[in-house]
């Protein structure tokens, strides 16, 4: 892959920061958004648009044609079995909880419980609190190392009791840039009689993933991470789980007929896409994923490993800086501290250079307080990251010190 | 490198910020409460001991946070000594007008100490940072026990 050329398709890398070059190291809150994604948009605002599945007039056609077509880009990127069995929504979020909802109260029943893992989003806590204190489900969470991997012992003991329904867990940790064994987890959590959901938020924008190679029963992710728009998120599930779900939402579209005393609901997938849905991020979704495709994971796996790797050496060699984390399979999410210096005082002065990182707790609250800290810096790579971007982080990052020494 | 961050990182606040005097939590005290900023994890707690007059006698705080949220704590507890809450509520709302706007009213000696935190106004992120403290006193003066400055 050459990254000069994917560099130029994202114009916001030409932008000065505080009279600096743009140093984007964000990416794992918000990727930007490359040429084809704003192209796509603009087009179609501009030349082919209107509601979806209602008109009977040639823009309607056209542009459910279009919105239709993206569930098809992401059936074949997750190596989906079924078109219908993807599901658009707002975001990851929205994701997590139409399955809480649908499925938790739908499907599960009390004294049944949902487990998650010691590193999730609070997007994967808050909803299965929620459930449990309105439906009877009891959250189980299982541990991590302190090397920031998830541990299997712990995991397996969790479901020995046979209780539990739903495994509910990150594919990838916005915080460590862990990577969990997800095919494995599926398999222990089958064997246990679980489901299993797999928020694949930070991990889908970094591997390639087949839903089927992982035996998922779940799988969500949201499209401003993969250098689409914001406002549209998908869930994959497996149809018959879908089939069996009773709908989250109820509107226009999710319905086949409608009369005071009754409604039936729509086929697959409309059931759980109630309202007008987000039809232009639709479009600009399918171009990110063309876009992904054209770059090919498996030139953007070898890239962001390259890039993770190259960062971690040079951080190591940072006097008074800590690197949280240490799993053994993990991508360009890098979280650090250093001494003496709070990690918003790291921002600010990263941000005068034209650097931006995030600092705090990332909605990971309870994994700080595993970790024993109120907040880290995070550096987080993307598709257009390079080596020298690094570098001049690494550098700014000696002068902090000295700034705060 | 960072030269032209001299007006938010002040040499003042940098060195409050790594040796606050005032940092402990007081053995003896009347009113006390907790901040915390969700958003960053900021913590602080301020603890206030009144004189018979009603005047501050002592302020002590315990914080987790960046330099700017522990230098404003630290010279915060410096400058209420000797006032009355009702002087303090009136000392809170200009320096939070000084944190957002960066000005503040000349001749008042308490507000010269605190002016090295006007910097903050460029950063609206971090104007929260220097506010912190002041909403946990301002919560212990009203016996509330707990604020937020978000």
């Amino acid at each position: 892959m050459n990254l000069a050329d994917i560099r130029a398709q994202f114009p916001i890398l030409n932008e000065s920061v505080r009279g600096k070059q743009l140093v984007f190291l964000d990416s794992a809150a918000s990727a930007q958004k490359p040429r084809a994604v704003i192209d796509a948009m603009v087009h179609a605002m501009e030349h082919q648009y209107a509601n979806v599945h209602r008109g009977l007039h040639w823009m309607s056609e056209r542009t459910t044609e279009a919105y239709e077509g993206t569930r098809d880009a992401i059936a074949a990127l997750l190596n989906a079995r079924d078109r219908h069995e993807v599901v658009f929504t707002g975001n990851s979020t929205g994701a997590i909880n139409l399955v809480a909802h649908s499925y938790g109260r739908g499907i599960l029943r009390p004294g049944q419980a949902v487990l998650i893992s010691g590193m999730e989003h609070h997007s994967n806590i808050v909803p299965w609190q929620m459930l449990r204190d309105a439906h009877g489900i009891e959250l189980r969470v299982a541990p991590i190392t302190d090397a920031g991997e998830l541990d299997m012992t712990a995991f397996e003991a969790l479901l020995a009791d046979r209780k539990v329904g739903l495994v509910s867990i990150t594919h990838m940790s916005n915080v460590l840039g862990t990577y969990t064994p997800a095919a494995r987890i599926a398999a222990l959590a089958h064997a246990y009689g679980a489901k299993v959901l797999f928020d694949g938020s930070q991990a889908i924008v970094h591997r390639k993933i087949d839903v089927q190679a992982l035996d998922a029963d779940f799988y969500v992710f949201t499209g401003h991470k993969l250098y689409g728009p914001t406002g549209i998120g998908v869930l994959w599930a497996r149809r018959a789980l879908l089939e069996a779900m009773p709908p989250f939402m109820g509107g226009g579209d999710m319905i086949s007929s409608v009369s005071y005393e009754c409604s039936t609901w729509a086929e697959l997938p409309h059931k759980f896409e109630a309202g007008t849905p987000a039809i232009l991020e639709s479009i600009g979704l399918n171009a990110a994923i063309g876009f992904m495709n054209s770059v090919g994971y498996d030139a953007i796996a070898a890239h962001e490993a390259s890039l993770t790797d190259h960062a971690l050496s040079r951080l190591a060699g940072i006097e008074g800086l800590n690197v949280i984390g240490r799993a053994q399979d993990r991508g360009g999410v890098v979280s650090f501290t250093m001494q003496g210096a709070h990690a918003h005082d790291i921002a600010t002065l990263l941000d005068r250079q034209g650097i931006a990182v995030r600092a705090g707790q990332h909605c990971a609250e309870p994994l700080m307080r595993r970790l024993g800290l109120d907040s880290t810096a995070r550096a987080s790579f993307g598709i257009y990251t390079t080596h020298d971007e690094i570098d001049t982080l690494a550098d700014t990052l000696i002068r902090v010190r000295e700034f705060f020494a | 490198m960072f030269d032209d961050l001299r007006d938010l990182y002040q040499e003042v606040i940098l060195d409050h910020g790594r040796r606050p005097r005032h940092g402990v939590r007081l053995a003896a005290y009347d009113a006390t409460a907790k901040g915390d900023n969700p958003m960053c994890g900021d913590r602080v707690q301020v603890w206030v001991r009144h004189e018979a007059d009603g005047r501050i006698a002592e302020t002590g705080f315990e914080a987790r946070g960046c330099a700017i949220s522990i230098a404003s704590a630290d010279l915060m507890a410096e400058v209420v000594g000797g006032h009355s809450d009702a002087e303090i509520r009136d000392l809170a709302g200009k320096f939070r007008n000084m944190a957002r706007t960066g000005t503040a009213p000349d001749g008042d000696a308490a507000m010269e100490r605190l002016r090295p935190l006007a910097g903050v106004h460029e950063y609206p992120s971090r104007v929260k940072c220097a506010t912190l403290a002041w909403h946990a006193l301002l919560a212990a003066l009203d016996g509330k026990g707990d604020s937020s400055s978000e």
